[in-house]
């Protein structure tokens, strides 16, 4: 694939928060890149900092929250000149990222519909307003282009429901309006903050299609943030597996899933939950993510790794490629030459194999 | 306006019509057993006494007496003074001083409303500032500071030390003379509101929807314009409810303070004098001013909050 058009390039991002607490280095060199019309998702826990990064694309910190280091890089042809642009989203100012990049280049969908829309306002009002206050279009034009959307994200009596307030609607119509907003000003990327997990598991399902759908149709980017690895593997390119405010694995979905390197990874997959497992209980990955509001000296995940090497504890691992992949990469020393060969456990193992077989 | 708010206000007129008559039911039967009568003076023998009670019906039974207090009121008649200006018609006593009690206490409300709302918003917008600090002081201030007291402040320093104002309410100058009185009111709402008004606001910031109305691009100024501020207001309506009443009985001591000829300063002179009419009538005019305040509070509120308006909406 040498002709992808590599839309978002994010390097060696440092983002710290002011606290009452000190100062927490919530992300701490997180490389990423997002190309035109693939999906990658940011999976981790709670805190291992997959929202602040891509609120950080957003421009949308927290106001605590400082971009310490780093590019993120946001390239497009322009829409007249079909010129090729490229800007650093890091550097921009509040007021340029307010008209230039959110809602008109990168959208969001967020992770509650029940609180995300405003309750005083008709939902058609809600997605032309965008399209109006970033094009000027006229009340008609938005008019008819709202209703596209909103059948575009299979909203039936569009019009009708243009008129209503979002309490009349259920969670997973809702979602599908926040979704119609999210694309009211055609962006290039869209960052799906855990779009399902307000949602009934029946209306996951359909969530989820409706956006890749929709990506398909329009070309888009997409970012997904998830801790359930289940939506990551129905929807996403690539995976990203974050960790204390790093990316610790990188690479295609079968590279991830199959051959998972990292021991968090290999924690995070023995944690699903899973039907036909021979165990009474579920795995968890043992200890807590440590504080960042302190130094983290070696692997951040070296406390709670059962594998972890003397050198976890003193030294940051580098990102190692895994043979034979160029997309694969693992920040562990157990990746290093010198490493002695620590498998996983025979349990996950046990249970990639039964889902490369249902993969198939 | 559809069919099913329409039913709703019938239903709220309804209800709020019942409640008045509960109302005059119950400070009727209050009234009966207060101590003493209208006719306490010691010269009256009791044959004289007797007689005056039969002239205005008092020796009839308590419900025949409410019956027909019932339905006389419903014709506009509700009885003559028994002693503040015997005879005199209550209707005639009470009716001038309608206007002043009320244009002071709306003028109060509006005032304190407008300004609270916007101090309120102010102070959320630059949370954790000396400015947000400094306001937080004045609601505190404004909510602990009884009206009377401002009221007297004001006096001396607007009335005695630099005379700008009237100090006793001139009715030739009725404009000038509501000025002080209309502040000192305010100066509770304004807190009441503004603390309030602050809290939502701060509130309302941190919602998920308005994260969403940044994503969509739109500036600050938008953004608490069209997404904030309605949804701030909403429950900030529901407070002036309960201001209205403390600003009625604040409003009790500040007309005798002011000397303004208003209906507070009636009421109390009726109770000293037991002048059951005028008690009665006084009272039952607050009464269906605070019915009709929270009805007309209700009825926006539907108007301005769509979860609240009834009926599918479609």
């Amino acid at each position: 694939m040498a002709d992808r058009e590599r839309i978002l390039k994010i390097r060696d991002l440092n983002i710290s928060f002011t606290t009452d607490h000190g100062k927490i280095n919530a992300i701490r060199g997180v490389n990423l890149d997002l190309y035109k019309g693939e999906t990658i998702a940011i999976v981790g826990e709670s805190g291992s900092g997959k929202s602040v990064t891509t609120k950080a694309v957003m421009g949308i910190l927290a106001s605590n929250g400082t971009i310490d280091s780093g590019v993120i890089e946001y390239s497009w042809n322009d829409e007249n000149t079909g010129e090729h642009k490229t800007v650093d989203i890091a550097q921009l100012s509040e007021k340029d990222l307010q008209k230039e990049i959110r809602g008109r280049k990168i959208a969001m969908v967020f992770q509650d519909p029940m609180t995300s829309l405003n309750p005083t306002m008709t939902i058609g009002k809600q997605v032309m307003e965008p399209m109006i206050y970033h094009y000027g279009k006229s009340k008609e034009e938005a008019y008819k282009k709202t209703l596209e959307l909103l059948e575009l994200v299979g909203i039936t009596d569009a019009e009708k429901r243009m008129k209503n307030y979002p309490h009349q609607l259920s969670g997973g119509m809702r979602q599908r309006v926040v979704i119609a907003i999210a694309l009211s000003c055609d962006p290039y990327v869209l960052i799906c903050d855990e779009p399902t997990t307000a949602l009934d598991v029946t209306i996951q399902a359909k969530i989820l299609e409706l956006i890749q759908d929709i990506q398909k149709k329009k070309n888009l980017s997409v970012i997904y943030i998830t801790h359930d690895l289940g939506v990551v593997a129905k929807v996403a390119d690539y995976v990203n597996v974050m960790y204390a405010g790093k990316i610790v694995e990188t690479g295609l979905i079968d590279e991830v899933y199959y051959d998972p390197r990292h021991p968090y990874t290999w924690g995070l997959l023995s944690a699903m939950p899973d039907l036909d497992t021979d165990d009474d209980e579920l795995y968890t990955i043992p200890g807590t993510p440590p504080n960042l509001a302190y130094r983290v000296d070696g692997d951040a995940f070296a406390p709670r790794n059962q594998f972890a090497l003397n050198i976890d504890l003193r030294v940051e691992p580098p990102m190692f490629d895994v043979p034979g992949s160029s997309t694969h990469k693992v920040a562990s020393w157990l990746m290093h030459p010198n490493a002695p060969d620590v498998k996983m456990p025979e349990a996950l193992k046990n249970r990639i194999e039964k889902m490369k077989k249902e993969g198939e | 306006m559809n069919k099913s708010t329409m039913k709703y206000i019938g239903k709220r007129l309804l209800i709020s019509a019942i409640t008045l008559v509960i109302i005059v039911a119950v400070l009727f039967l209050m009234l009966k057993l207060m101590p003493g009568t209208p006719f306490n003076d010691e010269k009256l023998t009791e044959a004289q006494k007797l007689a005056i009670y039969a002239k205005y019906g008092l020796d009839q039974p308590f419900f025949v007496q409410f019956f027909n207090y019932m339905k006389n009121m419903l014709t506009g008649d509700f009885g003559v003074s028994f002693g503040i200006v015997r005879n005199m018609q209550v209707s005639d006593l009470v009716g001038p001083r309608i206007l002043i009690s009320f244009g002071i206490g709306i003028a109060a409300v509006i005032l304190g409303t407008v300004i609270g709302v916007l101090l309120g918003i102010y102070a959320a917008l630059h949370k954790n500032t000396l400015a947000d600090t400094l306001a937080t002081i004045f609601s505190v201030l404004g909510v602990s500071v009884p009206s009377f007291v401002l009221g007297l402040l004001l006096l001396l320093l607007l009335g005695v030390t630099i005379p700008v104002f009237p100090i006793l309410y001139e009715s030739s100058h009725p404009l000038r003379s509501s000025v002080l009185p209309v502040i000192a009111l305010s100066f509770g709402v304004i807190a009441n509101v503004a603390r309030f008004t602050r809290s939502e606001m701060i509130s309302v910031l941190a919602s998920d929807y308005i994260a969403l109305a940044e994503a969509k691009g739109l500036d600050r100024t938008t953004i608490i314009r069209k997404h904030a501020f309605r949804n701030t207001l909403i429950p900030v309506i529901t407070i002036l409810g309960p201001i209205l009443v403390n600003l009625m009985t604040g409003s009790m001591v500040l007309e005798q303070i002011f000397s303004i000829p208003g209906l507070g300063r009636l009421l109390v002179e009726g109770i000293t004098v037991n002048d059951y009419n005028v008690v009665l009538a006084v009272s039952f005019l607050y009464s269906v001013l605070y019915v009709v305040m929270m009805l007309i509070i209700d009825i926006s509120y539907g108007i301005i909050d769509p979860r609240i308006r009834l009926g599918k909406g479609d």
